[in-house]
């Protein structure tokens, strides 16, 4: 078996709304795989339907070979999940969590290791209410993988951390992987999806508007190569005639020329030939960002 | 079954963190019952009180009235909470079984009913001339059905309302109206009317009834009948309604 998920042509409604339209995409076993898009996209369904906590429409699914539809249990026992609006009651301690969640499985690290993997050795005696949003995250993640999983969901799990956190969350979720366990990993943060995402799906509107490595994504819908530069009093419009230039805006004494490919060399080649040398030409690459924007633009994304 | 007992005692250690639950579960019956034995002594009276001492007639009432509170005001508001703050579904994707998250809050009712039924007895005792159980068998019979009823209507309450703060306003306004006509505050001989036909309709009325045959050595009426129907019932209702979000 060479996929850990498959989705074939989801659908699912709730009472008013249609959460996801037809969405269909493959995680393999071992890659970190990303579901990006933005709030009402349609990520939390999808991720919810696959631990069989949502009674699907339309389509099929299928995690480490079982359906959620009628082998949830063989499933969750399999897996790790850190859901979104889920918490613990407040009166209990971090290590009672751990250890409850963790007699669920034979199998699984100790108590004391999650712990200190996630930083939480000095609060294991803390109730789960006096902890900062940051921490009752961490504790969250902690009892996703109690169970040794292999396969983890993360819904927007560096949500509520701090910079430090949140690298250090990405440092762990790649230790998570590198023990061969697939990581699927729900955001909205497009820096945490390009540094640590293998593939990733980008959806809108319930379906799944483009699929693919992050470079990949970046060179399709990056919105091409971006150069920049200052220029006093001068007319560039001869710019435009570049080769591989699609277009030059100006605002100011800046300017950003827009082109694809090669088009960096081209614009220095054709400023030195007018003697014109401004000190701070670069070219700005593309992030997963511009990829969001561009797919998502339109649609009022609140997050 | 691992799982069952691992639940059981953090629900316990989680009950006696909850200042409001020990309130109600451990404190309020004794002050109540020293209230009530300062009030009205313990000479019996053929008119009131099935016939024997007040405090006769309140120790055994209010080991039914620790089960009632604790099944009628912690356990929704708990399982209610549990629900909205999500973690009912945290347990769920987990493959937490149901059987365990609802055992272990019988569990708790019985235990904490157990430890402030006994508490109340020998506080009951040791400040009264207050008469021991007639038929310890029948007494313990009828304290496993009341705790069993109480506890499952508890889970149903807490199944069916939608959150924890209706739950507790629920669950304290039906404990204080059973309380005041079902027998456990004036004896039921004095209320008349529309009032004795509420209090004969409280579940409470006949777990105190349940609870006194066997203590006074009555014979077992039809208040037996009444709470293994409630159980029945609300355990039934609770299978339909249970729900994890």
């Amino acid at each position: 078996m060479t996929h850990a998920i498959d989705v074939h042509h989801l659908v699912k409604g709730y009472r008013d709304t249609i959460a996801v339209r037809d969405v269909s995409f493959s995680v393999e076993e071992g890659e970190i795989f990303g579901i990006l898009g933005p709030n009402g996209s349609g990520k939390t369904t999808t991720v919810e339907s696959l631990q069989g906590l949502r009674a699907i429409d339309s389509g099929s699914l299928s995690v480490l070979g079982f359906d959620p539809s009628t082998q949830a249990d063989q499933i969750r026992r399999r897996i790790g999940s850190q859901l979104q609006e889920s918490a613990l009651p407040d009166r209990v301690k971090v290590w009672e969590a751990l250890d409850l969640f963790g007699a669920l499985s034979d199998q699984g690290p100790p108590v004391s290791e999650l712990l200190a993997d996630w930083g939480l050795s000095e609060k294991r005696n803390a109730r789960f209410g006096s902890l900062s949003g940051g921490q009752q995250q961490r504790l969250l993640v902690a009892l996703a993988l109690v169970n040794d999983p292999r396969l983890v969901f993360f819904d927007e799990m560096t949500t509520g951390l701090d910079p430090a956190s949140r690298r250090v969350a990405w440092d762990l979720i790649r230790r998570i992987r590198e023990r061969g366990t697939t990581v699927v990993l729900v955001t909205h943060f497009m820096d945490e999806a390009e540094a640590l995402c293998d593939r990733l799906v980008v959806m809108t509107r319930g379906i799944v508007a483009a699929e693919g490595t992050p470079a990949a994504l970046i060179d399709r819908f990056g919105g091409g190569v971006r150069v920049r530069f200052t220029l006093d009093g001068q007319d560039v419009g001869w710019l435009s005639s570049v080769p591989h230039v699609t277009g030059v805006a100006r605002e100011r004494n800046r300017y950003e020329v827009r082109g694809t490919g090669p088009v960096l060399a081209y614009v220095a080649s054709a400023l030195v030939d007018h003697e014109l040398a401004p000190i701070d030409l670069r070219q700005e690459r593309a992030t997963l960002e511009d990829v969001f924007l561009n797919l998502t633009s339109g649609e009022g994304a609140d997050s | 079954m691992k799982i069952l007992a691992k639940m059981t005692w953090l629900e316990l250690k989680l009950f006696l963190r909850e200042p409001l639950t020990v309130l109600f579960a451990l404190v309020l019956p004794l002050m109540v019952l020293f209230v009530m034995g300062g009030v009205f002594g313990n000479e019996a009276d053929a008119d009131v009180y099935r016939g024997v001492g007040a405090i006769n007639y309140y120790v055994p009432a209010y080991i039914a009235l620790v089960a009632a509170s604790v099944g009628l005001i912690s356990l929704p508001t708990h399982l209610a909470g549990n629900r909205e703050r999500g973690v009912l579904k945290r347990y769920r994707a987990s493959s937490m079984p149901s059987w365990a998250v609802v055992g272990a809050q019988v569990a708790v009712t019985f235990v904490i009913s157990t430890v402030s039924g006994v508490t109340l007895v020998v506080a009951a005792m040791s400040a009264y001339d207050v008469r021991g159980a007639d038929r310890p068998l029948l007494v313990i019979a009828g304290f496993v059905l009341v705790a069993l009823a109480f506890s499952s209507l508890g889970v149903l309450l807490g199944a069916l309302l939608p959150s924890p703060r209706s739950a507790q306003a629920l669950g304290v306004m039906l404990w204080f109206v059973m309380l005041m006509v079902g027998g456990a505050g004036p004896p039921p001989e004095v209320l008349t009317g529309a009032m004795g036909t509420i209090g004969d309709l409280t579940p409470l009325r006949h777990a105190i009834r349940a609870m006194q045959d066997g203590w006074l050595g009555l014979d077992a009426g039809y208040s037996w009948l009444v709470v293994a129907l409630l159980t029945l019932v609300s355990a039934a209702a609770s299978v339909r309604f249970f729900r994890w979000e």
